[in-house]
């Protein structure tokens, strides 16, 4: 099917663009006039997964984020975002809610969890030493009310 | 930086504002450290009212600073979080540190 409206995106992995990201794909999808908890629930699960590609995928390199885009016939937004960075070995372990490699005990390991709760739609796909994609999926029903 | 901290006899208030995300969870956490460390509290208040978004990194600052407060033999509250903040909140169960007055109004499950 092709999409009504599309947009691409292509940003450094610096932890200052997570709110640009999740702002410019909020604005993008602003035409459908989403009411206030459909935009939040949007720029949360974007900003997880953004945040995982800088946090986890880049670790302490500088690499590119991918952000693609497309408003569906019917109000249904699809984004992909996606890294080169190291990917996951086990995506289902990885997609377990409070699983988290981090160390520092700062991270909570719920950024998937949020994705498929506030989403109606999540699809991870993941290759070590080559990178991450996240795919989200939701149809804006509120026509702002 | 996005908050103020109010330091009192048994507590330490932290009025956060803005966003929370990954980007600025570190300075948040360092200066709410700062203060309990200076006065060893028998409660951290974390304040929520002004702020207008909040990802997984907020459950780890609230979840960073609770542990911190057990090891200091004392408690935390959560005050005034917005209803989209509760529904991030609630993904770890950390909506039973609000306080009682927050978690009337606007009743989320
Ligand atoms: N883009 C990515 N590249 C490499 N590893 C990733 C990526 N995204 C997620 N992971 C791995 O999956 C784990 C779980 O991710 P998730 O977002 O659920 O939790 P977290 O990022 O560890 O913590 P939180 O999101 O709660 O702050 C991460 O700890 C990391 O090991
Ligand atoms: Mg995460």
């Amino acid at each position: 099917m092709k999409p009504v409206n599309e947009m691409k995106m292509i940003f450094e992995s610096r932890s200052c663009n997570e709110s640009f990201a999740r702002s410019a794909v909020a604005a993008f999808i602003a035409v459908l006039d989403p009411n206030i908890e459909e935009i939040s629930d949007i720029k949360t699960a974007v900003s997880e997964a953004v945040t995982n590609c800088i946090v986890h995928g880049y670790k302490d390199d500088i690499g590119k984020v991918y952000i693609h885009a497309k408003i569906f016939e019917g109000a249904r937004v699809w984004i992909n975002i996606r890294d080169r960075g190291c990917g996951i070995a086990d995506v289902k372990k990885a997609m377990e809610p409070l699983y988290t490699t981090c160390e520092t005990g700062e991270r909570a390991g719920l950024g998937f969890s949020i994705m498929e709760s506030f989403m109606d739609k999540m699809k991870v796909r993941s290759n070590p030493g080559k990178g991450t994609s996240v795919t989200l999926e939701k149809s804006i029903v509120s026509k702002g009310k | 930086m996005p908050v103020d901290i109010d330091i009192d006899e048994k507590s330490v208030t932290a009025y956060i504002s803005g966003e929370i995300d990954h980007h600025n969870a570190g300075a948040l956490r360092a200066k709410i450290d700062e203060a309990v460390e200076m006065s060893y509290p028998e409660v951290l208040i974390m304040d929520f009212g002004a702020v207008t978004f909040m990802d997984s990194s907020g459950i780890g600052l609230v979840m960073g600073r609770y542990k911190l407060m057990r090891d200091l033999c004392g408690r935390i509250i959560i005050e005034n979080a917005p209803r989209s903040i509760k529904k991030v909140m609630r993904m770890a169960g950390i909506e039973k540190l609000l306080s009682a007055e927050n978690k009337k109004e606007g009743s989320f499950v």
